[in-house]
């Protein structure tokens, strides 16, 4: 096994995400602690440009295929498991976001080796790989190895400041032909939400809900804060699920990633997939009448109170200072 | 309206629709006269579309699928105003309605959310709030007085406290579990509460579409009690008291049985002397419905509120019989979003308004389902710097030297 | 239509988490398990897919606690066939189920030939694997993670189903029938089933057990978890303490002196 770290370089309608720089960083950290090289694989077709900004690996080894256009677990798995098996490294980071969403899993399978996910840091002990893993929806935190052989990191996005993984060095880039099955699944179109009347990235104070605020009904209380405070309101998944709030507001995995100046979380657990969406805002404050909901972990500010008596109360305050 | 008769009445309880014009119930169900008192008197009875003479007539005809196959049932709070007026004493609130209300939750195409919730919540957890069981009895570490949990000493007691589920769960609910525990103290009584083992009487069960809920927390809750000693129960909350007194004697449920401002008025010449503090409160008090509006529930509360100092004491205009409910009931409390997308006012506004139009200060209730719900209006009206809500036991609590 | 639901059961998260003695698991006294949310969401979706182009659904789950009320609760909503499997190894993982899955949906009689396979698209507790694609790829499937939406030609054998992305935007992807689909939400919160409903399927409903043969090939877990720990309050966060009042006049002062409160007088 030549033990390289490998990161797989995660783009999406042509552009690299900024998941790939923090993996970078990561694994560059990773590498550097087991002394082995940090290779960032590519896959795509006439994506070898994106190469370029990859440079916080020691090179990059790119796979060209027609299947491999857009990004689909399985014919990436399928690549990255042909590539794997040529070239056995140590461990490949891959990130835990929809875009590559069942990539590890199925890569794992095939190749019969050990799969990690839920992974939110990775550090080297004795020459191995060990996993901090959030689990139980971010209550518990766990350290995983694994036995030996080729281990598949799935990595949350916010691991590394994406900034660490960026450089001006332009690597040296392998291009590997590939064989690959046609994929039986057929990318249709993209279909983009409905533009709202507001743009969740350009609020600079955001009021967000979550299953704390019980029901629709509460939302008013939530808005009537954001109105208080210049802001807007969004919502965790659950929000969105029951109709609450439309598509556009929602913050996290499958929503927006948003960095304002104020965000006030009330009634959000803080899982994972809802924290990747917020947790570089500048000042975050929490609100949650569970004590161990872990929005406390990434919080400035924390309030343990049941938000629907929180928020009002605190819409008054803004607005009795406003004069 | 008549009283509930233990033995016979019971029996209705494994009435169904089907069975119900055989069963004893049906007599009385077929003697409807039309009359309409029950619509006159219902609180939602201009936006019900089926009100209990509809439905009487429309089981009558045959033609019974229509009413549970609409929404009509949602609009039914329980709060017993029809039954208490029904000239031929027809069981509205105890049988023929939760026997519908049965039947359109099989028939709804989709529950409102957070209805559906509270049933899930109430049948896994014990508690509408989804709150987890282990942690009901949380609040016993700030009660400020030693509280007995049976389950740790299980020895013999006289007063078997159900505390139920607002009080244990909610901020405020817990503020009038610390005035009751304060006060069984002062009383010196011997009381206990199960703690954990308490589970939700269920009667937002029963008058809340679910009888299988119902069933599988009643079962709980009678295997609880067989475990234990005790001389009889008192409790917090006229759910619960509703729920004892007329459905779980079927399962067993046999001992004495007091709401809890019942009990502090029973034993008001204890308590007196050291009901030392001058309130200077003018009092409006709210009568809980699901006491089934019955005369020995109606003056308790108000002794209470007369012996405490510098407590004046003020009828709303509906009262006693008249009873304005809180909307709470029959699955009401998570029914407010529904309520409102519906248009129809709530019907704690309502009561609100009446309450400010006393001039009191102080708005007094007995059920805990009451106390966020007039809390709420009160905010949505502007009117919470006015008044405020308080249980009476709180207000007995906070009348008694420290 | 023939589909098949996959369910799993959680630690319910509403109870506290305690870590057992030995410093690497969950205390199970206080341990209370639920049925995976997306997995409910997967059945609803294969209920709704039934109701409108009929079929069979069929559920099949590992032996554990609490698995045979989420059982009864899938046929009281409309499964038609409920299977338990029995063998399956303490410890094992989502890697060790996914191959009992695949193990059972491929040697249980009248199981196969099915056209969908419903399960969700991950669990809070999926450390080692993801059982939707881990199945998918034992069984040659088609498989599409994070749906939600479905849509099922079944003259054509295609499912059309959107897959969710960043932003909001969906990508609507074709598949040939038979297919894995990783279900995220189904198109309408699951429905409720009253109690009464449940209990009556516990007394006519019979689980069929499948007892998975102990096999030396594949599903001993590949990771072990060193350590597991409630995370490290981090100690970031400045708690507010008091009434809902008091908080909130703080929490002003602080926002106020960090210059985010807008429009205040000057």
């Amino acid at each position: 096994m030549s033990g390289t770290i490998w990161v797989l370089a995660e783009h999406w309608r042509g552009q690299l995400s900024p998941v790939t720089y923090e993996l970078l960083a990561l694994g560059r950290e990773v590498a550097d602690a087991l002394g082995v090289p940090l290779e960032a694989v590519l896959l795509g077709h006439g994506a070898s440009g994106l190469a370029a900004t990859l440079g916080c690996a020691d090179s990059v080894l790119y796979g060209d295929h027609p299947a491999l256009a857009e990004p689909m677990a399985q014919p990436y798995a399928e690549a990255l498991a042909a590539l794997a098996l040529e070239n056995r490294p140590a461990a490949v980071l891959i990130p835990l976001t929809n875009v590559s969403m069942g990539v590890g899993p199925l890569l794992a399978a095939r190749l019969g080796c050990a799969g990690v996910n839920f992974a939110k840091d990775l550090t080297v002990r004795d020459g191995r790989i060990e996993a901090q893993c959030l689990l139980y929806g971010g209550k518990i935190q766990a350290c995983v190895a694994s036995a030996g052989g080729t281990v598949i990191e799935g990595v949350w996005p916010g691991a590394r400041q994406a900034d660490q993984g960026r450089s001006d060095r332009v690597p040296p880039v392998r291009e590997v032909q590939l064989s690959l099955a046609e994929p039986r699944v057929r990318l249709k179109q993209y279909v983009d939400p409905e533009a709202g009347d507001v743009n969740l990235a350009e609020q600079e104070v955001l009021v967000a809900v979550g299953r704390g605020i019980q029901s629709q009904d509460n939302l008013e209380l939530a808005e009537n804060l954001a109105a208080a405070l210049g802001g807007a309101v969004c919502g965790s998944r659950p929000v969105i699920d029951q109709g609450w709030l439309p598509l556009v507001r929602q913050v996290g995995k499958s929503g927006v990633t948003v960095k304002p100046k104020l965000y006030i979380a009330a009634g959000i657990s803080g899982a994972p997939e809802h924290v990747e969406g917020m947790r570089d805002a500048d000042v975050i404050v929490a609100i949650n009448s569970d004590p161990s909901a872990p929005i406390f972990e990434v919080a400035d500010y924390g309030i343990v109170g049941d938000a629907l008596d929180v928020l009002p109360a605190l819409a008054e305050a803004v607005e009795a200072r406003k004069g | 309206m008549a009283a509930a008769t233990p033995a016979t009445e019971l029996a209705s309880c494994f009435t169904t629709l089907d069975n119900l014009l055989a069963a004893e119930e049906g007599p009385r169900v077929l003697s409807c006269i039309q009359c309409g008192t029950c619509v006159g008197a219902c609180p939602y009875g201009d936006v019900m579309q089926y009100p209990p003479r509809r439905i009487i007539a429309m089981l009558r005809a045959g033609m019974i699928e229509q009413v549970f196959r609409s929404e009509s049932l949602l609009t039914c709070v329980a709060c017993y105003a029809c039954m208490a007026k029904c000239p031929r004493d027809i069981r509205l609130t105890e049988i023929l309605l939760p026997l519908v209300k049965e039947r359109t939750l099989l028939e709804l195409p989709e529950l409102p959310a957070e209805l559906q919730r509270a049933l899930q919540n109430m049948l896994r957890y014990g508690n509408p709030m989804g709150e987890s069981a282990r942690k009901r009895a949380a609040w016993v570490k700030t009660a400020g007085v030693p509280i007995r949990i049976l389950g740790e000493s299980p020895g013999p007691v006289d007063v078997l406290w159900f505390v139920e589920c607002y009080s244990s769960y909610y901020a405020r609910g817990q503020d009038n579990a610390r005035a009751t525990a304060r006060l069984f103290q002062a009383l010196g009584t011997d009381f206990a509460i199960l703690g954990n083992e308490e589970k939700c009487a269920g009667e937002c069960g029963r008058l809340t579409w679910e009888p299988g809920l119902y069933e599988t927390l009643m079962d709980s809750n009678m295997a609880v009690f067989r475990k234990y000693d005790f001389q009889r129960v008192v409790t917090s909350c006229p759910h619960a008291h509703n729920a004892f007194s007329t459905r779980y004697p079927a399962a067993g449920f046999n001992w004495p049985l007091d709401i809890a401002a019942g009990y502090f008025f029973r034993n008001l010449d204890k308590l007196r002397p050291r009901l030392t503090k001058k309130l200077g409160y003018k009092v409006a008090y709210h009568d809980p419905c699901c006491l089934r509006r019955q005369d020995e529930f109606f003056e308790a509360p108000r002794g209470l509120l007369r012996a405490l100092p510098g407590v004046k004491l003020v009828e709303m205009a509906h009262n006693r019989m008249n009873s304005l409910c809180c909307g709470g009931g029959g699955g009401g409390m998570w029914l407010d979003t529904y309520y409102k997308v519906k248009g129809y006012e709530r019907l704690s506004e309502r009561r609100v308004k009446e309450a400010i139009a006393t001039g009191a200060d102080v708005l007094a209730v007995s059920c805990p389902y009451e106390v966020s719900r007039f809390e709420d209006a009160l905010k949505v009206l502007g009117h919470d710097k006015q008044m405020i809500v308080r249980d009476v036991v709180e207000l007995v609590a906070e009348a008694m030297e420290v | 239509m023939n589909i098949l639901v996959l369910l799993k059961m959680v630690p319910d998260v509403v109870e506290e988490l305690e870590i057992a003695p030995d410093g690497k698991s969950l205390a199970s006294d206080a341990l209370r398990m639920i049925l995976s949310e997306s997995d409910d969401h997967a059945l609803e979706q294969a209920l709704l897919l039934k109701e409108r182009h009929g079929g069979v659904i069929t559920v099949v789950a590992a032996d554990g606690p609490e698995v045979d009320d989420a059982l009864y609760t899938a046929a009281a909503k409309g499964a038609d066939r409920v299977v338990k499997i029995t063998g399956l190894e303490a410890g094992w993982g989502t890697r060790g189920l996914a191959h009992a899955f695949a193990r059972v949906i491929s040697t249980l009689p009248g199981l196969a030939p099915f056209d969908l396979i419903l399960t969700g698209t991950q669990a809070i507790d999926d450390l080692d694997a993801l059982v939707a694609p881990s199945v998918a790829y034992e069984l040659d499937l088609p498989y599409v993670p994070i749906v939600s939406r479905v849509q099922v030609d079944p003259a054509a054998r295609e499912a059309d189903v959107f897959k969710e992305y960043p932003g909001g935007v969906r990508g609507e992807f074709a598949a040939p029938l038979p297919a894995m689909l990783g279900i995220q939400s189904a198109e309408k919160p699951p429905r409720y089933v009253p109690v009464a409903k449940v209990r009556a399927a516990m007394k006519t409903v019979k689980i069929e057990p499948a007892a998975l043969a102990t096999a030396a090939d594949g599903g001993g877990p590949l990771v072990y978890v060193l350590a597991m720990a409630k995370p490290q309050a981090s100690g970031r966060a400045e708690m507010l303490e008091g009434a809902p009042e008091e908080v909130a006049a703080k929490l002003c002062e602080t926002l106020a002196s960090r210059g985010l409160l807008a429009g205040r007088a000057a």
